[in-house]
């Protein structure tokens, strides 16, 4: 068997176009690049990512990073102005079309921005470098944004607040997709969106879908103006889910309350309670600035741009190879 | 009892579904950046051939269906069963019409067959990929339109009728591919 060629052969020039591309937006705009530490002591405890354990020869153990928001974070909180980092990121065994255990995220913070003024720069930056080669695909001009809430009532004429599991359950089985295994109302609304509503959203276009249920908030503040919801942004190209923002949560209270919500439903899952972060939580408690911070998917975007199926086109020696 | 986790599903998996046998066709992880991940996979039911789609909250395990393919000799027929025997033990199995579907319009004395089991039942048969058959009726060739590569139909010794070209004649043995039902060559 050939297997220990590469697989990204023809996408390979364009990653490193891509990559400098990137670079370029950031340096333009006044944002340093810096990087932090892959492998860390601790870990999220958000139960919809799931760190590698990374063990040495002597036993000590640590974790390798399912994104560089802690260690970016502490950098705000000690008085660094906007930055970005181009890093490599490991979660669970996420392997399939559009998922590789490994893979490469583009996160930026931006100080005194909120989740809106941020969307609009990511889309910006997507547009941007969409234009920047002729033979790369580029999505429609005008942007779709919707609310969660609308996303969801519009299509089943459910509260994503207040539906009980059974509402998703038949609101599903109308149109025909049925789900081995026990969901919780946050398991439901994944369900939903990521295998219903997001399939059918247009080809060419890009989705913001905004203010997410504060279930799902991870690390977005709470919205003043809808009560219940967090200013959490999705940014989808097509039916492909590209970047997640937030505007920041910055009160210390509210994150331990979330922390030991994510607790609770990792016990209650039967999933690993990892290691938590105590330096990002000294980081909290000492102050995080007023800032807006995206996480972006570069092997998405990569595969968007050259409109590649699967996710081993861009990246030559996915998991099952590496 | 063997099971499998989502995340060994891959395909030709065999596993227990809705009390079938079925076989995984394709296998899609679909997994929101911060959320709960699914398997989304297309099944065939190994007893009625149907595909469907399943989904799956990953982490789920579901029960592995102990099938496997076997070679064995066709023996003959009584009519209502079709019997089979593994050439190593002599063990004989007889398989009904339902497991056997089209397959019986193949099936010719001593030829070497896969036979799937399941629980050590016959599931189905799957004749050799190409069989000679000899070809008991059929009309005689005209001369003269064979320029247009016409054919004609010829009904086989199993039963089986296939399209053969105009200079086939009745009582030639002729090779078919099983999987397509097309006429390959004369022998």
């Amino acid at each position: 068997m050939a297997d220990w060629r590469p697989s990204a052969t023809s996408a390979r020039a364009h990653r490193a176009r891509l990559n400098a591309l990137l670079r370029a937006f950031m340096a333009e705009r006044g944002v340093l690049e810096v990087e932090t530490p892959v492998l860390a002591r601790g870990a999220p405890l958000d139960p919809g990512v799931e760190s590698w354990r990374a063990l040495a020869p002597g036993g000590a153990a640590g974790y390798l990073q399912t994104s560089p928001e802690y260690p970016m974070k502490r950098l705000l909180a000690s008085g660094e102005g906007d930055i970005y980092q181009l890093a490599r990121v490991f979660r669970g065994e996420e392997q399939g079309g559009r998922h590789n255990p490994e893979f490469s995220l583009l996160e930026w913070y931006r100080v005194g921005f909120d989740d809106r003024r941020l969307a609009d720069e990511l889309v910006e930056l997507v547009q941007t470098v969409a234009a920047a080669h002729p033979r790369w695909l580029r999505p429609q001009p005008e942007v779709r944004r919707v609310r969660f809430a609308d996303l969801f009532g519009d299509a089943f004429g459910l509260n994503p607040l207040t539906c009980s599991e059974q509402d998703c359950a038949d609101v599903a089985a109308q149109v025909g997709l049925s789900v081995a295994g026990n969901l919780d109302r946050d398991g439901w609304l994944d369900a939903l969106v990521s295998l219903v509503l997001a399939p059918g959203f247009e080809p060419d276009r890009l989705t913001l879908v905004h203010d997410y249920p504060e279930s799902q908030a991870v690390l977005a503040r709470p919205s003043v103006e809808h009560p219940g919801y967090a200013l959490r942004f999705e940014l989808y190209w097509g039916d492909m889910e590209l970047a997640n923002g937030f505007h920041e949560l910055t009160d210390p209270g509210v994150f331990v309350s979330r922390r030991e919500q994510d607790i609770e439903r990792r016990r209650r899952n039967g999933q690993a309670i990892p290691e938590a972060d105590r330096f990002f939580a000294l980081a909290m408690h000492a102050g995080l600035p007023d800032c807006a911070g995206v996480a972006l998917g570069v092997d998405r975007l990569l595969m968007r741009l050259l409109g590649a199926a699967r996710i081993d086109e861009v990246i030559d020696f996915p998991w099952g190879r590496a | 009892m063997a099971t499998y986790s989502t995340n060994e599903f891959r395909s030709g998996l065999k596993i227990l579904l809705d009390g079938d046998p079925q076989t995984i066709v394709e296998n899609e992880f679909v997994k929101p950046g911060k959320g709960q991940a699914f398997n989304r996979v297309r099944v065939r039911n190994l007893r009625t051939g149907r595909v469907l789609e399943k989904t799956f909250k990953s982490g789920e395990s579901v029960e592995a269906a102990d099938v496997m393919d076997t070679d064995m000799q066709y023996l003959y027929t009584d009519g209502e069963f079709w019997h089979f025997m593994l050439p190593d033990t002599f063990e004989q199995y007889a398989v009904g019409q339902t497991a056997l579907g089209d397959s019986a319009q193949w099936l010719k004395e001593q030829d070497i067959c896969t036979v799937t089991l399941w629980n050590g039942e016959p599931l189905t048969v799957t004749p050799p990929n190409f069989v000679e058959l000899k070809i008991v009726q059929c009309d005689p060739g005209v001369r003269g339109d064979t320029a247009q590569g016409g054919t004609k139909p010829a009904t086989l010794e199993t039963g089986a009728v296939v399209k053969v070209p105009l200079f086939v004649e009745e009582g030639e043995t002729v090779k078919v591919d099983t999987r397509s039902g097309e006429y390959v060559s004369r022998v």
